[in-house]
């Protein structure tokens, strides 16, 4: 592997390089960046909730439109800026290496696509847009103030098409620059983890992309496509949307999992369980990402027989994810696990995948829906996603990769703190807003009446992130502390495994 | 596969494939039977818009912000909204229907107790969203 810190060059070479692991280094930092910055958001809708503002009390955000901008850039911030570029990251430095080839197949557009994202940012940012996540049509086209909701509009199509330049590099490194020994049934589960997303990419986004063209010609008032006011359909919106950003989920989870794939079998020291059946539930899941889109839209008023259809189509997807739980425990069986800050991360991981995945069959069973949708439940089960297995997978593979893109060890003992501060963290957030849910607190809300039940869980979920941003404090100072000052990694085997289970892809690729 | 055989794995997958099988016959049947409005009951056309509801009985009688109704009887709301879309919610009855303007959503239930619950919005419609709700009163018939 590469080391990148270890040589210090001038910070230039680094910006002006088209070389894979520069951009690896370049995704991963910027991706960090906005991990804290869209944390610290959540931070301040945590502590804004922990009371009911009875009288003016417990009141951190000055008003609702200031705490809904807040959520809306908190969600975008974490999903296109830290989630999908650290998985960028990540699939820059290993897949071609992996595949044994010497840089990603367009070294130049893996560059643009990167270069894409800082505008992207700034746009989001700057303009601080507040119609959620999901910007619903007619609110966003007649109600939400402007230019917040034009930047955002075009920063996301910046980001979808930098989405899909990523995508075609990845797809083309993988099948047409692997090395010409290497079938495809060699390719690590890692590697095929990137080949999947970045398919379901390619199908997904262009349909959003036209949403976004049309939402924002009806904001211009040019057109009508989603304004019922000028006889357009704002379900019909929520159908593109969706179509997307229901494979879009998958394309978040299905690199972390490629992620769990590497850690867990070196650490548990055992080859994978089985690697078909890795490889088969990638593929399926690629496959029913696109038969459960209006599992979001049960409460739109869809007709019985559309509900049941999505019904099916979402459980249909329960197999696959459950056949890569049962791989990574059937890996573990019975291995000489160690339990290093990596391994931790990715079995926690896991464990949440697990829970999360249960809450989701409760959304899927359609009269179960109706208590759930748009409470906070929903909010507690996509973050359990999101932040109990993803961000955990992410998170615990930057561990495994940082001695070989600093050279250096990070300290073990804080690493280990990290983890379990988040984990108990996580729970107390999102496990609680999952109940919190059911009792019927509705999710983007300002405030809430002082309901006895509301208080108590708001209380205890703040508690949790609070929790959860110690540990990333944590976190933050041991990155720069180690990458800068700990100990020298031993790069054959870092976590002291024992060499035969090390990292078989001992090729570098030099700078060119 | 690999070496090893996997019937292990090909049990688990069938039982997670007859959970999810049966999950799903059971939500479709309890669907099936919620959908089905009882044909007496009376109409209450619910309009959303930023940041109330508006409910006017079949008699013509307009709340904003309060519904009475009585309990033992079936109601059919008709929901639609006057500008964004709104999600119209009573919890405890697990009534939610979305408000989309152009469109009418219906949606029924029946009151079995006498009480006070809430109504809210439910899906996020701007300023105000956090706090577009209401209360539902179930009282005994008049008469
Ligand atoms: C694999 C990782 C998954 C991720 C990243 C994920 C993510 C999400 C997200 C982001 C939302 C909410 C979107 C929003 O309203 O803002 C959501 C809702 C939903 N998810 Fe998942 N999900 C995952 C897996 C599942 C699974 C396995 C199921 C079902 C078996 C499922 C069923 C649902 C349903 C039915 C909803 C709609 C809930 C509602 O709005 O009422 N999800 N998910
Ligand atoms: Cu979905
Ligand atoms: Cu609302």
């Amino acid at each position: 592997m590469v080391l990148e810190l270890a040589k210090p060059r001038p910070i230039w070479q680094i910006m002006f390089s088209t070389h894979h692991t520069d951009i690896g280094l370049l995704y991963l930092i910027s991706s960090l960046a906005f991990l804290f910055l869209g944390g610290s958001l959540a931070l301040a809708i945590r502590i804004e909730l922990f009371l009911p503002n009875v009288e003016g009390a417990g009141q951190i955000i000055a008003d609702s439109m200031t705490f809904n901008r807040i959520f809306t850039v908190h969600g975008t911030t974490l999903i296109f800026l830290f989630i999908i570029p650290f998985a960028s990251a990540v699939g820059n430095y290993f897949v071609p290496i992996m595949v044994r080839y010497k840089d990603m197949a367009y070294p130049k557009l893996n560059a643009i696509a990167f270069w894409m994202i800082p505008p992207a940012a700034a746009l989001v940012w700057l303009g601080f847009a507040d119609f959620t996540w999901y910007a619903q049509p007619p609110y966003s086209i007649i109600s939400a103030p402007g230019p917040a909701a034009d930047m955002w509009i075009f920063g996301l199509k910046i980001l979808g098409v930098s989405s899909v330049l990523g995508a075609i590099n990845f797809v083309v490194t993988i099948l047409k620059c692997k090395h010409p020994d290497m079938s495809i049934g060699q390719v690590p589960l890692l590697a095929w983890s990137f080949l999947a997303t970045s398919v379901i990419i390619i199908v997904a986004i262009p349909t959003f992309a036209a949403a976004l063209l049309m939402l924002l010609t009806d904001r211009l008032g040019i057109s009508g496509f989603f304004n019922p006011a000028m006889g357009g359909d704002p379900i019909a919106y929520s159908h593109l949307f969706w179509f997307t950003f229901h494979p879009e989920v998958y394309v978040l989870v299905i690199p972390a999992i490629g992620m769990m794939y590497e850690i867990i079998p070196r650490f548990s020291r055992k080859p994978i369980y089985s690697y078909n059946s890795g490889v088969f539930a990638f593929v399926m899941l690629s496959l029913v990402a696109f038969s459960s889109w209006a599992h979001h839209m049960f409460a739109t008023g869809m007709s019985f027989t559309e509900k049941t259809v999505f019904m099916v189509g979402t459980l249909a997807a329960v197999p696959a994810s459950a056949m890569h739980v049962f791989n990574f425990i059937a890996t573990m069986w019975n291995g000489r696990i160690k339990f290093a800050t990596p391994m931790m991360w990715a079995v926690g991981g896991i464990a949440l995948f697990f829970a999360a995945g249960a809450g989701g069959v409760v959304n899927s069973a359609m009269p179960l829906d109706f208590s759930t949708h748009d409470s906070y439940w929903v909010v507690g089960h996509f973050h359990l996603f999101v932040m109990g297995t993803i961000a955990f997978g992410s998170i615990g593979y930057l561990y495994y990769m940082f001695p070989y893109v600093t050279g250096r060890m990070y300290n073990e003992t804080a690493g280990k703190i990290h983890f379990f501060l988040s984990f108990v963290g996580t729970i107390l957030v999102f496990f609680t807003q999952h109940v919190l849910g059911l009792y019927g607190m509705p999710r983007r809300v300002y405030d809430y009446p002082p309901i006895p039940e509301w208080i108590a869980m708001n209380q205890i979920a703040s508690v949790g992130a609070m929790i959860i941003g110690i540990s990333m404090a944590i976190f933050l100072v041991n990155m720069i502390y180690s990458s800068a000052k700990g100990k020298l990694a031993d790069i054959h085997d870092p976590f002291g495994l024992g060499g035969k289970y090390y990292y078989p892809f001992e090729a570098k690729n030099p700078h060119h | 596969m690999s070496g090893h055989s996997n019937w292990p794995e090909w049990i688990y997958v069938a039982v997670v494939i007859a959970l999810m099988a049966w999950v799903g016959a059971e939500a479709w049947e309890a669907e099936r039977l919620i959908e089905h409005v009882p044909a007496d009951a009376e109409v209450i056309k619910v309009t959303g818009q930023q940041w109330f509801w508006t409910f006017e009985h079949e008699d013509g009688t307009k709340e904003i912000g309060e519904l009475h109704v009585e309990v033992g009887k079936a109601y059919k709301f008709e929901i639609m909204s006057k500008d964004v879309i709104h999600s119209f919610n009573i919890h405890d009855y697990v009534v939610l229907l979305d408000a989309v303007p152009g469109r009418v959503n219906v949606v029924w239930f029946a009151p079995d107790a006498v009480g006070e619950h809430d109504i809210q919005c439910r899906e996020y419609c701007g300023l105000i969203h956090y706090n577009m709700r209401g209360t539902l009163y179930v009282e005994e018939p008049s008469t």
